[in-house]
């Protein structure tokens, strides 16, 4: 993976409000998120982090406030940043091979020279021996691992993870925290949100917690981190 | 442009799809053939009476198998929530829409075509000598109910009774349509077959009043 | 309350002197005798019934657009008076009808239309009820009005040309063909009278509706405390 281009990305959130009729998920979030920062999002089932996490993705429309891309330095507002988005959900056709799912998600984006790219990504993530089964034969942490590869298939700036472990082996876990830290490294921002203490959850930068749709906790070092981290798990 | 790239990709996804398990070409066959079946059991199906109410008993059932046809449109995109990742991937999400519509109306007028000769040797009706004009007259007709139908499939794919919520909201919207079309398709089995033209500028105006509608609302639909 | 009460009167009035103007000022139609005057509540009923379709069509359009429930709460007490006006359509129909031609219903081009357009918004009344979410059903009832009524005209004129081709008797003649001035007058003071209760009702559902929304959102912030 080239990290030639990987433009810096902020994201911003102004006074985020998002309802579901008489439910608030979130109330008044306001969060800056510094290009190449790497934030994990805490907090019980139900305190808000997916629909946090779809906002920012702008899957999700909020009932108030804005989100927005920023570029670092200038304040402005970018137009349409590459992003990646890992779900529960596997995001990928069962009626389709591997391969065909890339491939697909990869004209759609308009990625240069598709089909080296999606077979360089199947190599990476360990599925090019399976590239042509349909995705509905594959387990739960085959079906991760072609999310993964389908969020990464643009080279994002901005990569979305919720709950990315979930499925997969402790080799899996090892690989996606060593695959992400490369990322991190190359300065792509990471917002994901995570259930406890992993390795995936060390290479954070930052570390928020909501509870009931509000930011409770957000600290970047020292010892509150832990705390926040291990306490989604109460 | 990106637009149409983006629609023959998509379009490529949902034929491969599709044409991998033909679950839903099947069914649709069968159940247009089922109620042409049925149909002939209510009237006397002598060729004068059929030339009578062949028609509307065709677009009936077109409309009827098209709303139960049009279900899974939308639906099978919530499985593994692969909308999202078509909303994330695409630049503008119209085409999503002309992808699924386009893979609709042709899936409705294969069905269609494949009726064809069943109904004519059912009731007696001699098609052949106007084909051409059967198949365009099927074809404006079935956009019609493309574009009405996965516009509301994504809708219905969000509500509660959603299998009977897309019929609801498509059969009346679609009223104009069925009058329109079982006129012309009267007119084309008729004994003396005629083109009713005002027929078919009517149909084609109709798809693109909702063409349009869709291109400026579509967004709306698939939002979250 | 007061103002309420005055409007209400006023509304009363206009609505007594169109009765009045209906049964004594109009003259009685030559053929048809004195059931003709039920046109004096058909006519603008439909009329009425179509201005609050279309009031419900803007205010869909400023909700996809603006997003503020009022716009919601206006859109739904528009199809619902809309929905009443048409019934009144539907019943003042056959009601004149069966004693001029002997049947209860003729598939007259207009009517038919009516119906179709009744059973439009019956489907969207429907859907508000099947989309539990509040905002996705105040999203998706505004799609579907826009989608229901840019096809209205498409309604009345596919029905209209269909009835060309199998011409029906038809209910009432065209609306101005062959009226007396003292008959036209009639017809649109009946017309602004409807009007008048259209608002009226329109009005007091709308506040129901508003008050449920102001109910909402207190128990929101009352569980957020």
């Amino acid at each position: 993976m080239t990290r030639s281009d990987l433009s810096p990305t902020g994201i911003r959130f102004q006074n985020i409000e998002k309802r579901y009729g008489g439910l608030w998920a979130l109330r008044r979030v306001t969060l800056d998120i510094a290009a190449g920062e790497c934030v994990v999002v805490a907090g019980r089932n139900g305190s808000g982090k997916t629909t946090l996490l779809r906002i920012a993705a702008h899957l999700v429309r909020p009932s108030f406030g804005e989100i927005s891309f920023v570029a670092p330095g200038t304040n402005g507002k970018l137009a349409a940043p590459r992003t990646g988005f890992v779900a529960h959900a596997t995001m990928a056709y069962d009626e389709l091979t591997a391969e065909e799912n890339l491939l697909l998600f990869a004209r759609l984006q308009d990625i240069f020279q598709p089909a080296a790219r999606v077979e360089g990504l199947l190599r990476e993530v360990g599925l090019y021996e399976r590239r042509a089964s349909l995705v509905r034969t594959f387990s739960r942490g085959m079906r991760q691992r072609v999310a993964i590869a389908r969020a990464l298939l643009s080279e994002p700036s901005v990569l979305f993870l919720d709950e990315p472990a979930t499925g997969l082996d402790p080799q899996g876990v090892s690989w996606l925290a060593e695959t992400l830290r490369k990322l991190r490294d190359a300065g792509c921002t990471m917002l994901m949100s995570l259930h406890g203490e992993s390795e995936i959850s060390s290479l954070a930068t930052r570390a928020i917690r909501l509870e009931a749709g509000s930011v409770a906790a957000d600290t970047r070092t020292g010892a509150n981190f832990r705390s926040i981290l291990t306490f989604a798990d109460a | 442009m990106a637009l149409l790239s983006n629609t023959a990709v998509l379009l490529g996804k949902e034929l491969r799809t599709e044409f991998r398990s033909r679950e839903l070409l099947t069914t649709t066959v069968v159940f247009i053939l089922m109620v042409v079946v049925l149909f002939s059991f209510t009237f006397d199906p002598s060729s004068t009476e059929s030339r009578r109410f062949g028609p509307g008993l065709l677009w009936l059932a077109f409309l009827f198998a098209a709303s139960l046809m049009l279900q899974p449109c939308f639906l099978r995109e919530q499985t593994n929530d692969t909308l999202s990742a078509l909303r994330l991937s695409v630049n503008d999400p119209f085409a999503i829409f002309l992808a699924k519509l386009a893979a609709n109306t042709l899936f409705l007028l294969l069905t269609e075509l494949l009726m064809l000769p069943v109904f004519s040797i059912l009731y007696n009706v001699p098609v052949l000598p106007v084909l051409h004009w059967l198949v365009l007259t099927f074809f404006l007709g079935s956009l019609g109910v493309s574009i009405a139908g996965t516009a509301l499939s994504a809708i219905s794919a969000q509500a509660r009774m959603r299998e009977l919520l897309l019929p609801l909201l498509l059969l009346p919207l679609l009223t104009p349509v069925l009058v329109v079309s079982t006129q012309v398709t009267a007119g084309l089995l008729d004994r003396a077959p005629f083109v009713e033209w005002k027929g078919i500028g009517f149909l084609a105006v109709f798809d693109l009043v909702f063409l349009t509608a869709l291109w400026l609302f579509g967004e709306y639909l698939l939002e979250e | 309350m007061k103002k309420h009460a005055l409007a209400s009167a006023v509304v009363l009035l206009l609505l007594g002197a169109a009765a009045y103007g209906a049964l004594y000022v109009a003259p009685t139609e030559r053929t048809m005798g004195t059931i003709q005057r039920i046109f004096y509540i058909h006519v603008p009923s439909a009329w009425t019934g179509l201005t609050a379709f279309f009031i419900c069509f803007v205010a869909n359009l400023f909700y996809v657009f603006r997003r503020q429930p009022y716009w919601d709460w206006l859109a739904v007490s528009a199809a619902e008076v809309g929905l009443a006006f048409t019934t009144v359509v539907l019943i003042t129909g056959p009601v004149w009808a069966h004693p001029v031609w002997g049947i209860w219903w003729t598939w007259d081009a207009r009517l038919t239309s009516t119906f179709v357009l009744w059973l439009l918004y019956v489907s969207y009344l429907l859907l508000r009820t099947l989309v539990e979410e509040p905002d996705r059903r105040a999203l998706f009832s505004a799609l579907f009005g826009i989608f229901a009524f840019i096809d209205v005209p498409l309604v009345f004129g596919s029905i209209r040309w269909w009835r060309t081709q199998h011409p029906q008797p038809v209910i009432m003649g065209g609306a101005g063909s062959g009226l007396e001035p003292t008959m036209r007058w009639v017809l649109l003071f009946s017309w602004l009278a409807m009007l008048s209760l259209m608002a009226l009702l329109l009005r007091a559902r709308y506040d129901v509706e508003a008050m449920r929304g102001e109910l909402d959102s207190l128990q929101r912030d009352a569980e957020a405390a």
